[in-house]
């Protein structure tokens, strides 16, 4: 069963998939969340002990660990898509990394300022040049530089190329925020973020986090084929099967 | 087909550079990043003198003290070889605690004592709750030495 795959890169005919695609992923978005947020508030124990003594605050980990690994993810799915573009420089890998970038910026922003509000009552700083924070930041700079060079270039194509190779440099930060910090002796271990080590977490504290984490994966499905059904049209205006969209009332 | 080939293997070799530098970066980060001076490289000099520096280390158990303001507190920070003296006039991180890592950022008076103007609490990986994390330490030392009561240990009643 040969299935043609590039049957699906055409713009034309993946502007309709994506539409249907969108609400599936806007309820699983919605269920998922309401499922890690009500565990996340309700199941899972006040606060922490041991070495690790915690407060209410602790809670701030439901958003702040699925934000950071969606930060870090959308990061390489973003980089994928435009290293497809420049190799098979097929329109619709570019508009996919164009799509998923703001979303990308979005949770590394998120990332940065719950990390900034859980830091101020544990460490005692909103902010500091460790390591991870560091290389986190330079990421969200990443995201805006990728932004806004594509939209300073008015040539599209040239804008995907270029944009494409500052994603591909970038993607040095994405192993350098995951691995500043986990490093094999704690005390070498020069920084404040902490080691993770999912194994060291509460079975329901780690059942919201993953939950929630899920939800963010499903938010950023909606939100990017949204964005690239718009980038389609936009790109497209000039060709038939959008003119013909626009003159049956946009419903395809 | 060649030109895109060509791109292929152009793509691939930006991705192989991109993770060499990284690999690199990374190495860098885990052997000589200066982020806090020890309390043995202190007392060796090795700290810049009349600048603002970081010390870390951990706290040494039973040394915090509050002085008669009430504001400032003294303890001692330790890398388990040498210890110094700490004192910090404000308020303490939440999870400031004794035998647990600290960064401190200040400066080194002549009495030997380092004045701090910023104390930050390191924190650990483990998110428990406070009965399982008991349960865990009195477990823990009961299988280290069977003689060791449970009363005993540091840390197993907070």
């Amino acid at each position: 069963m040969a299935l043609n795959w590039f049957r699906f890169a055409a713009p034309a005919s993946f502007y309709p998939i994506a539409g249907r695609l969108v609400p599936v992923f806007w309820v699983l978005t919605a269920v998922l969340l309401l499922v890690g947020l009500y565990w996340g508030f309700f199941e899972t124990p006040d606060r922490l002990g041991g070495s690790n003594p915690q407060k209410e605050y602790y809670r701030i980990i439901f958003i702040h660990v699925p934000a950071a690994w969606m930060s870090m993810w959308l990061y390489v799915v973003m980089v994928g898509w435009a290293a497809i573009g420049l190799v098979f420089n097929t329109r619709l890998s570019f508009m996919m990394a164009n799509a998923v970038a703001p979303t990308g910026a979005i949770f590394t922003f998120l990332a940065l300022w719950t990390g900034s509000f859980w830091g101020r009552p544990s460490w005692g700083t909103y902010w500091d040049w460790d390591p991870r924070l560091t290389t986190e930041l330079i990421l969200f700079f990443m995201y805006i530089g990728y932004i806004a060079l594509h939209s300073a270039i008015d040539d599209t194509r040239r804008a995907d190329r270029a944009a494409a190779l500052l994603a591909i440099v970038g993607l040095v930060m994405v192993p350098l925020i995951f691995w500043s910090i986990n490093c094999p002796d704690p005390s070498q271990c020069a920084a404040l973020h902490q080691r993770s080590n999912l194994t060291q977490i509460e079975g329901n504290i780690l059942f919201a986090m993953l939950m929630v984490a899920l939800a963010f994966w499903m938010y950023s499905f909606a939100t990017t084929l949204m964005r690239l059904r718009s980038i389609i049209l936009t790109r497209e205006a000039e060709n038939t099967w959008v003119r013909d969209l626009v003159s049956k009332g946009g419903r395809p | 087909m060649k030109a895109r080939q060509k791109r292929m293997i152009f793509v691939g070799l930006a991705v192989l550079g991109v993770g060499a530098a990284s690999a690199l970066a990374l190495s860098a980060l885990n052997s000589n990043i200066a982020y806090f001076f020890s309390p043995s490289q202190v007392l060796a000099n090795e700290a810049p003198p009349g600048h603002v520096f970081r010390l870390g280390g951990l706290v040494t158990p039973g040394t915090m003290t509050r002085e008669e303001d009430g504001l400032t507190v003294k303890f001692d920070v330790t890398d388990n070889a040498e210890t110094v003296t700490v004192a910090y006039t404000g308020i303490l991180p939440d999870l400031f605690s004794e035998g647990q890592g600290v960064v401190t950022k200040g400066r080194l008076g002549n009495d030997g004592i380092f004045y701090a103007e910023e104390v930050l609490a390191k924190h650990d990986e483990e998110y428990m709750p406070p009965e399982v994390a008991d349960t865990l330490q009195t477990a823990h030392a009961s299988g280290v030495g069977e003689s060791v009561s449970a009363s005993s240990i540091p840390g197993a009643s907070n």
